[in-house]
């Protein structure tokens, strides 16, 4: 069993009379990676700023270690925080800026220059520290940004949306590189984003936030492949999505036909949702589909196509296909049972766990 | 490009009528000397004469403290004033006495320090009698701090408000107090907005002389006194022209100490 780090019990953020994060409960275990994933204004960064200590929860109790944080100013929490906009001191050199917290905590001449140099190896800018903050291109500003905030050795080391001013290569590069970074230093990552393919490529665990709640949380395969409703399902990747009727468990009825599945566990006949991703559709000629559509249009992406088909009561398919169609033509759509995502409407996260687990162990 | 040459054209015209040609009319007259003819004498007079040496290191001297007494006042006062609410309401108050005439304030202050004003009723009224508070050096460099407070406030109150709030959240962030977060980073990253005030309220200071008198009794003779004795009293023209020519080269080095230069690299 890990020990949890971090945990929130009936947190709750007012802002006058706005809620931003509505009676909020998580317990964060040591050493994971974990991302906070919603849209703006989802109260993630309001989440990061609690953790840290920039601002007060209207009530409920923030716990690191087992311990009560919620008094303890920022300065004294073993906590630091990568900011958006790096937030560099722009009268400090590279060197003076990493050095900082060693500074204020009256470190040894030689203790600070032994640290530092080994954070700028760590990220991977030796011999930087004479730069001027100025003098950095945006990936290297990241870097000391990161180097400053772990030089400090914390607990739990928060990153607020790091990667969205950098390029998508850069981008990229840096999503393994923080990932190896965790993995090697074996601290607590708390990461804040938007972006769904970030979270999905780099955490342990996945928050996804909406209107100031926690909507789902889970790794990030069981959020990908069980979206708990709509928006997870239209937030975390692309996907179809169909209103239809379970029938019993096992068959799902949309667009007129009956299909087989493997989601159970819900009345007969209930008004249920079908996800279906764009990748787990497959275009074959029009006698195999399950589904016989037309192709509305097609766009190449670099590695697939993105294919558009109506099928005959007019719902809108998304396939992505390696495969090229005609426009015009008329194609047949197949998919797994396996591909068949169903959701209930109004379902908890908590329901939602508990008639999974109670249908698929039976 | 010819319609720019013209809308350009008046603001030269202003600059050679009421900038260059006066600049260059003093200097020509710094020159002349009291017999009018072209001479030095008046250079020379003024470094060998020890009463010009002693206006000018008054002048600087007095010009200083009232700068230090602004700036001590009005660092705190920018400070509070972009933790305000209505901070933009507050600042618009510090800013109005600057709409008001400088001699009305200085008529003002003569009531107020007068020996049956308001300020002498009122170290009578808690027990400490009444005093000489005209016509005294801590008058003048009062009053003359009071005048100047708006130009140090308002450089100061942007530089404040300019800085980024994550800057400060990161230094509590890195384990710093508010007092060292004030001291590593606030106060560094605000220098610029000091140093605009010290030059907006210090080059000024330098050449009072309306306050001297009406406040400060003309005890303290500064340069700006000495120029305007020169000009209309002892008809001195060219002595005049040449304190005034070394006002605007002692103003040209201060801008130049205290202008933005480049930060020094390891």
């Amino acid at each position: 069993m890990v020990e949890s780090i971090i945990t929130f019990r009936n947190v709750t953020k007012k802002y006058k009379d706005t809620v931003i994060l509505e009676n909020i409960n998580f317990e964060l275990k040591k050493g994971r990676f974990y991302t906070l994933l919603g849209p703006s204004g989802c109260g993630k960064t309001t989440t990061l700023s609690l953790i840290a200590g920039f601002t007060d929860e209207s009530s409920g109790d923030i716990l690191m270690n087992g311990q009560k944080i919620n008094h303890i100013p920022a300065n004294k929490r073993k906590i630091n925080t990568v900011f958006q906009d790096y937030a560099l001191f722009p009268h400090l050199n590279v060197f003076d800026n990493i050095a900082f917290g060693l500074k204020i905590k009256k470190k040894s001449k030689n203790e600070i220059n032994e640290k530092v140099t080994e954070a700028l190896k760590m990220v991977r800018l030796p011999g930087f520290g004479d730069r001027e903050i100025s003098e950095m291109s945006g990936g290297q500003k990241q870097r000391v940004a990161i180097a400053r905030a772990l030089v400090n050795e914390p607990e739990v080391l928060l990153l607020d949306e790091p990667l969205s001013a950098l390029d998508m290569k850069l981008r990229k590069e840096m999503q393994y590189e923080l990932r190896e970074l965790q993995k090697r230093l074996g601290i607590t990552f708390i990461f804040v984003t938007h972006d769904q393919e970030e979270a999905l490529a780099m955490s342990d665990e996945i928050f996804v936030m909406n209107h100031g709640e926690i909507i789902q949380r889970g790794t990030p395969t069981a959020i990908y492949d069980e979206p708990l409703n709509k928006f997870v399902a239209d937030f975390i990747g692309e996907s179809n999505i169909i209103e239809g009727t379970m029938i019993a468990d096992g068959k799902v009825k949309f667009v007129g036909k009956t299909f087989e599945c493997v989601d159970g566990g819900m009345n007969a006949n209930e008004l249920i949702e079908v996800v279906l991703r764009p990748e787990d559709i497959e275009v074959t000629e029009s006698q195999k589909g399950k589904v016989v559509g037309t192709v509305i249009s097609q766009l190449f992406r670099g590695v697939h196509y993105e294919i558009v088909c109506t099928d005959i009561d007019g719902n809108e398919w998304k396939i992505r296909s390696t495969k090229k169609v005609e426009v015009g033509a008329s194609v047949g759509l197949n998919f797994e049972p396996e591909a068949i995502h169903i959701m209930r409407a109004n379902e908890s996260e908590a329901e939602f766990y508990q008639r999974l687990e109670k249908y698929q162990g039976s | 490009m010819k319609t720019r040459g013209l809308y350009f054209s008046s603001y030269v015209l202003w600059l050679i009528f009421f900038v260059l040609a006066p600049v260059a009319l003093i200097l020509y007259q710094s020159f002349i000397g009291i017999n009018g003819h072209f001479t030095i004498d008046n250079y020379e007079n003024f470094f060998k004469v020890s009463a010009y040496l002693q206006m000018t290191f008054n002048s600087v001297l007095y010009a200083a403290l009232i700068t230090l007494i602004t700036l001590l006042v009005s660092y705190p006062t920018a400070y509070f004033l972009t933790k305000t609410k209505y901070k933009q309401l507050w600042l618009m108050l510090v800013i109005l006495p600057t709409w008001i005439n400088i001699l009305l304030k200085a008529y003002a202050f003569i009531g107020i320090f007068s020996q049956s004003g308001p300020a002498n009723n009122f170290l009578e009224w808690i027990g400490l009698g009444s005093h000489q508070l005209l016509f005294t050096n801590a008058s003048f460099m009062l009053v003359a701090a009071y005048i100047q407070l708006p130009f140090m406030i308002l450089p100061i109150f942007n530089a404040i408000d300019d800085l980024d709030e994550s800057l400060i959240n990161v230094s509590h962030d890195l384990g710093a107090n508010g007092f060292q977060t004030f001291w590593n980073v606030t106060f560094p990253l605000t220098l610029n907005g000091i140093k605009s005030g010290v030059q907006v309220v210090f080059i000024p200071s330098l050449s009072l002389f309306m306050l001297t008198r009406l406040i400060g009794g003309n005890k303290v003779i500064t340069l700006g006194t000495a120029i305007e004795e020169n000009f209309l009293v002892t008809q001195d023209w060219g002595m005049g022209s040449t304190i005034g020519v070394i006002l605007i080269v002692t103003m040209i080095l201060i801008m130049f100490l205290t202008g933005e230069k480049k930060r020094r690299r390891r």
